[in-house]
């Protein structure tokens, strides 16, 4: 295209201001708030107008293993489990969902229209709703009983059962042995029979993890003595999250596996139908390796949305209940009530990497396809 | 196509086999569909049954009864509460939408048809930012606006609603006008346009249908948005969100007032949804599946 040199100059001074405000508003401030987590910042000292000290990694090291943090280690374990679940409901129910309605559906834009209108509600209104929904002596529980069954019993968002408990101490162990099984093993099978270099990376980064965790995490939490036999494991209450998440995230993948079901053609379906593939083969062997791209995506978007929940565990557990707590509700507590300005954004870094580890490598393999394609 | 299967014989009863087949798996399709149709609209009957309710009425035990006779009583309780932060949600929503939108486009042109070198590092650099978790520029957010004066005020809200919400805009923007061919732009060059020309002239008459997908986005994302919300205008200016959180927490508010609230901060993203549910899928694909 033929530009002027006025004009390519006009251009990047009309993108200039927002390229500006992005790199204060988002990367400054992160730095800031890197800055602010090596430090004892709190709300006295700025009364006093006193300069915040220096404390290095201390935050960081009280909130994995600190006497009296435990919150933040519950925060951590309930996001995991959190996480696993509400991303292996939305991938279930959306693909069950999406391959139903693409089936040649009569009133598939009404199904449609159901099944994704919870993604316009906010968090909060979902948030409400289903707390009521989920009180003990109300809602669902009591729903059987209009057809003369007996009423639910689970606690459902206070339930105090957890499962698959273990010994925080014991978690770099636990970490290291489930890496050596489900990354570095099939990491190693692939680099050794198919030669990926993408593997290779995986490899290299998953053994330097695991010597990390054996070699310094291990021994830095056994020398805590203090953290005894501090238990963790998956509070069932958070079930009742993971439901209402669900209810309002299904919809999503349902549109966009139902994008790509669409992005399939029907000759490539007949084609294999011809070969002699079953109905179920042509899902096995056609659609579902189609559709892989679509499961990674949707498994990197909802998993950096429920690393960062915040809105609905706010409603229905309001700070109180550490059954549901998760990191971004911890950080506002101690950060806007707390008035540890420290410590919360120790929590918020620790945020911002989980949720980072997640997106960037998709945000580069997104731009290096796209750079190819041209 | 079955036919494939049929052989050229067909006998009678096999025929009937297949379609006895067919129709049992049509039936399950539609059964199940139903059934989950039912369940996703469970928590709306129950919001809307305990709404209708009057106030004596409401009854844990009989929550999911049809009310004996309909009541608006909850919904007025519920729009008093609301109204405030009904407002400011608007107030907020309405520029910080049309301010975002225009930003995104003039991001979105340039990024698509004015390649500048570095573009493409910058760009992602940019798109990182609507995936950080918030928590991680509040701290320094709530100083800057409390330095600048418009800490706790719908303007401080209105620029962090813009600020934050640049990527996804100029996203939507960036990907709708890469399909827009060069040739078009080249030609009005040669008649000598130039950045604004081009923009004003043959780009801007044919945005409508990106402006629709992002103002929808926009719209729903600022409308339903909380943490912001709480943190940096919560007691000066609540919005929707805050001021309903504010009455799910209190003990005094009846819940058959919660659901109608929870109803009524509902209806205008739900309008939204309705009406141009089209576009509103298009804006939430877009921020998974790029280039």
């Amino acid at each position: 295209m033929g530009q002027s040199r006025t004009d390519r100059f006009i251009a990047i001074a009309m993108i200039a201001p927002s390229i500006i405000l992005i790199a204060i508003f988002v990367y400054g401030f992160i730095g800031w708030t890197g800055w602010t987590s090596l430090t004892d910042s709190n709300a006295l000292q700025q009364l006093q107008r006193l300069p915040a000290n220096n404390v290095g990694l201390t935050n960081y090291g009280n909130l994995f293993a600190g006497q009296l943090d435990n919150r933040f280690r519950v925060d951590i374990v309930n996001t995991v489990f959190f996480t696993g679940l509400f991303v292996l409901v939305c991938l279930g129910l959306g693909m069950l969902l999406a391959i139903l309605l693409d089936q040649k559906i009569k009133g598939e834009g009404i199904f449609r229209t159901i099944f994704l209108f919870p993604m316009a509600l906010s968090f909060v209104v979902t948030g409400v709703v289903w707390k009521w929904l989920f009180n003990p002596g109300a809602g669902i529980n009591v729903l059987p009983t209009a057809i003369g069954l007996p009423a639910g019993t689970f606690r459902w968002f206070i339930s105090e059962d957890r499962i698959l408990e273990f010994v925080w101490r014991d978690l770099p162990i636990i970490a290291a042995v489930l890496i050596g099984l489900f990354v570095i093993l099939p990491a190693l099978y692939y680099v050794v029979t198919r030669r990926s270099r993408v593997g290779g990376i995986i490899l290299i980064v998953g053994v330097i993890l695991n010597a990390w965790l054996l070699l310094g995490a291990a021994p830095a939490l056994a020398g805590r003595s203090y953290l005894g036999q501090e238990r963790h494991g998956f509070n069932l209450a958070l079930l009742a999250v993971v439901l209402a998440a669900g209810w309002q995230m299904s919809g999503y993948t349902m549109a966009m596996y139902l994008a790509g079901l669409r992005g399939i053609s029907e000759e490539l379906r007949e084609a294999a139908r011809v070969d002699g593939c079953s109905e179920i083969g042509v899902y096995r062997r056609i659609v579902f390796p189609l559709l892989a791209p679509i499961t990674l995506s949707a498994i990197i978007i909802l998993g950096h949305i429920s690393l960062k929940i915040f809105d609905l565990v706010y409603v229905m557990g309001g700070g109180d209940n550490l059954k549901i707590d998760m990191p971004g509700l911890n950080m506002f507590f101690e950060t806007f009530r707390g008035q540890n300005f420290g410590r919360g954004a120790a929590i918020a870094m620790v945020m911002l990497v989980m949720v980072a580890v997640v997106i960037v490598p998709y945000l580069i393999s997104n731009f290096r396809s796209e750079a190819t394609r041209r | 196509m079955t036919t494939r299967s049929v052989p050229l014989n067909t006998t009678q009863p096999r025929t009937s086999s297949i379609q006895w087949q067919r129709m049992l798996s049509t039936g399950a399709i539609y059964l199940t569909l139903i059934l989950a149709a039912l369940i996703f609209l469970l928590p709306v009957y129950m919001v809307l049954m305990t709404g209708f309710k009057s106030p004596d009425e409401v009854n844990i035990s009989t929550m999911w009864a049809l009310p004996r006779s309909l009541s608006l009583e909850s919904f007025r309780q519920a729009f008093d509460e609301l109204r405030t932060g009904l407002g400011n949600s608007f107030a907020l929503v309405i520029p910080a939408t049309a301010i975002s939108a225009v930003l995104g486009s003039i991001n979105g042109y340039v990024l698509s048809k004015w390649k500048f070198p570095g573009a493409n590092i910058i760009f992602p650099l940019m798109l990182f930012g609507m995936f950080i978790p918030y928590q991680a520029i509040l701290i320094p957010l709530v100083q800057f606006l409390r330095d600048i004066d418009l800490y706790n005020s719908l303007a401080g809200l209105i620029l962090c609603h813009v600020v934050y919400g640049l990527p996804i805009t100029t996203l939507i923007f960036r990907n709708y006008y890469t399909e827009v061919p060069d040739e078009m732009l080249e030609a009005g060059a040669i008649d000598g346009a130039g950045f604004f020309g081009l923009y004003w002239w043959i780009v801007l008459p044919i945005s409508l249908p990106g402006f629709v997908v992002v103002i929808i986005w926009q719209f729903t994302q600022i409308w339903n948005e909380f943490l912001f919300g709480v943190t940096i205008a919560g007691q000066a200016a609540p919005t929707v969100t805050v001021a309903l959180q504010n009455l799910s927490g209190s003990q005094i508010v009846q819940w058959n007032v919660q659901m109608a609230a929870a109803f009524l901060a509902a209806i205008p993203t739900l309008i939204v949804y309705i009406l141009l549910g089209r576009y509103f899928i298009r804006g939430l694909l877009a921020g998974s599946v790029k280039g």
